[in-house]
Formats: structure tokens, sequence, C-alpha cells
């Protein structure tokens, strides 16, 4: 291990009183690792992270190291997700599971307002939201690249959703760098992973090997470095030779890509091919069950409910998830305008590559490969993709490649 | 990437919610065919939702039903709006179950409409099918109020029957203008029409206008509006000056449920009114 090169101030009492500065390094034992649970209550933070439940690691509510997967890991393909033991006792030696921050920002169901019946009119109430200071402890690079696309249908257009905005104002974004690549994950195709980029408050690197069970943490905001300030007597400030072996397990990571996808060119590639013969081989196999949606962590059509009382006094109005491929999205005086599967699985995946870019100046995709593992047909977005561009498509240019 | 988002200033309780409804008074309520009513209604409160362009629609809200997005076929300075509504589902048929002094939910406009400013000064070709009326009828009143903008003015409005013709008394007195021209053609009629009988593009070889110098307008059911589209652009109409209104399953009305995208486009945001050299390549493909 590395010793301490900074020179701590003796404060009062002789307790050790320390700034860590964003962009300053530390290193956090394993053994201490809980001190950093403890920061983050100790800041008002409630934590939500990775926990086994289920048989698979989900993000759910958590509030000790041992809330975390330790020494499990997740082994994935198209179709299949299994949980193993790994032969360690890493806390992050997995990649990511069904379920994906969004739920906490955009909620599964969510009450928008209520109106209530009074005399011959109505008022509508509309549904406060309370910021609520969660940590996300654990974010994937291709998750927070998530974020920033969701934040841009959300929050970056001509109206904004209110919800979205009070809850997303007020999160902790802590992030893991990956140590290992999912069996369906293709972030370094999409650009998205997996070393953290943007968007982060604190950037974790978990080092398993060359030393001691140990974290390298880097404070990448004010809200960060706040964090760690309140046990900086528990970080050794980091030695030169740890920012090289976080680029090297990094490096590694991205090295083992489960899956690969040509991503320059999608948005015209798939305008142009929307006849293609390969739509209805897919279609074939697509069972519109809407799982890919559900676990995408960007996908972001809802529906809305209205939920009279008995005597129809008082309405709540309801948002839920809704999917492309429920046959009931595109209904239109009582028929729907895309009836067939083939024309469903088009719109999902011509939105997710193509349109988004229209819409939203970036790809909805950010490598993830859930969408790949819960298909419980396992359709494979990288594979039609290929599909696609291996041609032939009605746009194939004559005298083009053979 | 974007910079940390702040808490939205309007999502205090008091301070209002992007989707809710404005509650508003049915003023008048008028039977134009066995399926179709034209409500006239009025805000309840001094809150009023802001004075809708030719084009524009709202959400109107059945209390305890729904909302459904609905064209505006007038509206007047004092608030005033006017919807004309055909009953076809479930929030439809609750609006056509409306009286006077019954309260409606409003909430918009919504949308983009008639690119009125970019036509002026040149003709129009307006052509109308079935329910397509009512959102190019705010375009006629711009015509009439504002005349010498506008060079010829050629109207076509096409229903099934003669019994589905909506606004009849208003379409009488149109006939009577010299100030533009309108023809009226249905589908399928019995012995007693005398006007004539035959989809709208039948109509489109009679029409005179300086195609290089043209803005089409073109509202009613997608096949109707694909292929008079297509006819106005043989006819010399440019794609880009040749616009439809599109019409798509919609929830929130702001592009946030993702329900009416159409190929880049989110309808309710981006059209309804969209041209036709960026619908093209997407209206010749089934169920986009």
């Amino acid at each position: 291990m590395p010793l301490a090169t900074a020179t701590p101030q003796a404060g009062f009492g002789g307790q050790v009183v320390e700034e860590v500065r964003v962009g300053e390094r530390r290193t956090l034992d394993r053994q201490r690792f809980s001190r950093l649970f403890e920061a983050l209550a100790g800041a008002g933070y409630s934590i939500v992270g990775p926990t086994v439940r289920d048989g698979a690691i989900v993000y759910d509510q958590i509030r000790s190291v041992e809330d975390l997967p330790i020494g499990w890991t997740d082994r994935q393909s198209g179709g299949s997700y299994r949980l193993e033991r790994r032969g360690d006792a890493a806390l992050f030696g997995y990649t990511v599971g069904p379920s994906s921050w969004k739920k906490y920002l955009f909620p599964a169901r969510e009450r928008l307002w209520t109106a209530t019946r009074i005399g011959d009119s109505f008022t509508v109430r509309p549904e406060p939201v309370e910021p609520t200071r969660l940590a996300f402890f654990g974010m994937r690079a291709c998750e927070l690249s998530a974020l920033a696309v969701t934040d841009r249908v959300f929050a970056g257009g001509p109206v904004t959703d209110p919800g979205y905005r009070t809850r997303r104002s007020s999160i902790l974004r802590i992030a893991v760098q990956c140590g290992q690549a999912g069996g369906t994950c293709f972030c370094v195709s999409m650009g998205t992973g997996p070393g953290v980029r943007d968007g982060a408050d604190l950037v974790l690197t978990e080092i398993l090997d060359a030393g001691p069970h140990r974290f390298l943490l880097e404070p990448r905001t004010e809200e960060g470095a706040a964090v760690l300030s309140r046990i900086a007597s528990e970080l050794v400030p980091a030695a030169a030779g740890e920012a090289r072996i976080a680029e090297a397990i990094v490096a590694r990571t991205a090295a083992s890509m489960g899956r690969t996808m040509e991503a320059t060119g999608l948005r015209e590639l798939l305008r142009e091919n929307l006849e293609h013969p390969r739509w209805q081989l897919v279609a074939a196999r697509c069972l519109s069950c809407t799982n890919c949606t559900m676990v995408c962590p960007t996908c972001f059509c809802s529906a809305q409910e209205e939920v009279p009382d008995l005597d129809v006094t008082k309405v709540e109005r309801w948002r839920r998830w809704d999917s492309c491929f429920n046959l009931a999205f595109t209904e239109l005086h009582g028929a729907s305008v895309r009836k067939t599967g083939l024309s469903r699985y088009r719109q999902w995946l011509t939105h997710k590559l193509g349109t988004w870019h229209d819409q939203f100046g970036t790809s909805g995709c950010v490598g993830c490969g859930r969408c790949i593992t819960w298909c419980p047909v396992g359709i494979d977005l990288t594979e039609e993709i290929g599909a696609i561009r291996a041609g032939p498509g009605p746009a194939a240019a004559p005298g083009g490649k053979p | 990437m974007l910079a940390d988002v702040a808490p939205d200033p309007t999502s205090s309780a008091a301070a209002g919610h992007p989707l809710a409804p404005l509650p508003y008074r049915v003023r008048a309520v008028a039977t134009e065919t066995a399926d179709t009513t034209t409500l006239t209604i009025e805000p309840r409160s001094t809150r009023s939702v802001p004075a809708p362009a030719p084009g524009q629609f709202v959400m109107l809200y059945a209390f305890g039903v729904g909302e459904s997005p609905i064209g505006v076929s007038a509206h007047r300075a004092d608030g005033t709006l006017v919807h004309t509504v055909r009953n076809v589902g479930k929030v439809t048929s609750a609006l056509a179950r409306l009286t006077p002094g019954d309260t409606v939910g409003v909430r918009g406009p919504y949308g983009r409409g008639w690119p009125l400013q970019e036509a002026r000064g040149q003709d129009l070709v307006i052509v109308a099918g079935g329910l397509g009326l009512p959102p190019l009828r705010p375009v006629l009143y711009e015509v009439f109020e504002n005349r010498d903008r506008y060079g010829r003015v050629e109207v076509i409005y096409g229903a099934r029957t003669p019994k589905d013709l909506i606004y009849y008394e208003e379409l009488q007195s149109w006939r009577r203008r010299s100030d533009l021209r309108i023809q009226v053609t249905v589908d399928a009629a019995g012995r007693d029409w005398y006007g004539d009988v035959g989809v709208v593009t039948t109509r489109l070889p009679d029409v005179r206008f300086d195609g290089s110098r043209t803005s089409a307008f073109i509202c009613g059911p997608e096949i109707m509006m694909r292929l008079t589209a297509q006819a106005v652009v043989a006819r010399g109409v440019r794609p880009e000056a040749t616009w439809v209104s599109m019409e798509r399953n919609m929830k929130c009305a702001v592009a946030l449920c993702g329900h009416c995208q159409f190929g880049p486009t989110f309808v309710c945001r981006d059209g309804p009114v969209l041209s036709y050299r960026a619908l093209e390549p997407f209206l010749a493909v089934k169920e986009v």
C-alpha cells in the first residue's frame, strides 16, 4: 500500500481535519468501506444501490456494505441471466441487472394530480413532489449516459416533467468503473463506457489485485468532495500508480465486451431500411412482451390512467410506464396504427437507434445490453443491426458493396 | 452532457402542473351530424388557455373519463373556444353527451399550426376531408379578416355523404362569397344531391392556382391527405409548401409520453401540421 503523502492538519482535540477537493484521488480500504455509507447517511442521503433479490442484482434501498452483492457476479447472454458465486469478495463484481435508476426519477406508477368536483366545476391539485436526497450508489458508465439521455427527454425540451426535474435535482451520483464486462455489454461500441467520463459526483474503482482489496475514489463535484471530506481521516491520498491500475482495469473491461455494434450512421441506415426483409424475421420471433422497454434505462413512454372514485367526485390521474410494443399504444379511432409485431419492433429499434438522434441529438441506446439479456427469446439488437447492414435492403445502393 | 438539472419551479402544488386541465363551461352544443357535435366553451374562472393559432389543438378533458386531442375550429378574444368532436371512443362519446352548463377541462393549445406567415402573398389550396374541416376553419377566418394578404383561395371540402357535411349553414354563406371558391363533394349520394360526387382529388383538376407560389393546406383521413398531397405536388406545388395535419394517439401532448411518434416527429409538438416534404418517406411505409 502506498503511504500517505499529504500532511493532514491537526485540529482541535488532536482530530485530523482535512478537506478533500474536487479531482483529488483518495484510496479507501475495503475494511473501512462502510465509512462511505456513514458519510452518505451523515450528509443526509438515503442510499439506493445494488443488492441481491429474487435471483438477480437489483437496485433498491440499501443501508450497509452487507447489503451489496458481495462475492456475486452475473452471467448474461441473449435471454439468459444467472447469478454465480465469484472466487473473491468483490463488492461490484457484476455488471447491470434488470432494474435501472430511471425508476427513481420516472416512477413506474405516479399520481400526477387529483381533481375534485365542486358544484358544477372542478379543481385540480397537482401532486406535490418533494426533492429527496438520494445517493445512487454504484452507477455504471453506461447508466450515467442513460441519465444524460433521460435528462434530455424529460428536462431538455420546451415542456419539462416537474416530477423528474424535482427528483433529479437532488440526487448524488456515485459511479463505479466496471471491472468486468457482461456477456451482452457493448458500451465501447456506443462510446459510453466502461470508464466513467462525465456526469458523476464521485467515481469509484474497485481494486482487487496488486495489493489489498481497496477502492480508488475520485470526487468530480463539490457534492462528491463534501461526502469524502466527512471521512477524510479514513482516506489515503492515492499513490501515483493507483490511477494507472484503475486505467488498466477499465482497459481490460473494454477489451472483453460481450457484444459489438457499429454505431456510425445508424440514423441513416435505419431510415433507409424501413422495408428491409430482416424485420419479418425478427417479428417472427418477437413476442411483443415489452420486456426490452421495461429494462431499458432510457425508454420513457408512458400512459395515463383516469381513476375516479365511486361517485366520480374525486378523480386521480396516474401515469404509468407504457411500451411501444403494446397494441393499444397507437390506438386511433378504435384501431391501432401499428397492428403488426413487425411494425412495433421496427418502431422500437428505429426510435432507439435512429430517430432518437433527430429528437434529442443523441442515441437512445447506451450499450448496456439489458434488452438482449431480458428478451425471453434472446433477440439481440446488435445482431439485427448487423443483418440490416449486411443487406440486401431496398435502399442498398446499386453497384455498392458486394 | 447536460449540466445538472434544476428543480422545476412549477412543481409546487400551487403553481400548477403542465398536464393539469382548466375548467371550462359548455355554453352551447350543436349537433352537426349523427355522430358529430360542436361544443362552444368558455373559461369558468379568470384563468384561460392562451389564444390558439389556426391548426393548433387542445386536450379536452371529460371529468372522470379522460382526455382526447381535439382541434380548435374557432376562438374568440374573450376566451371562447369552439370544438367539433366526432363520437368515436370513450372520451369523445363523453364529450358528445355534454350539455350547456356542464364543465369540460382544457389544456393547451399545443403544436404547430398552419404556416400562415409563410403563405402570405401566395395562392392557397385548402382541402378538407370529413372532420378535417374544423382545424382548417380558422384559416378561412384569417383569410376573410385579412383577404389582401393572400392570392387566389380555393377550397375543396369532401364528406362521405350529404348527411355527413358539417357547418352546413356556414358552407352556404362561404359558397356565396366572391373572394374565394369552395367546392363541396361527397363520396356517395342519392338522387336528391345536386352537387359533386367523388373524392376530393377529383375536384383538383378544376382548381386554378400558380403552383410555384401556392401553399396547400390539407386535413382529413391519412389516405386522403397522402393522395391529395401527391396530386397538388404533381400540379406544381412545392412539397415543402404542401402541409398536412397528422393525427396520432396522444396522452400528454407535450412530447413526453412517446405515443404520437411518426418517424422522427412528435406529432403533438413538431406537428400536427407538418410539411409533405418531411412526411413523404414515412407516409409511403405501412404502420410507421
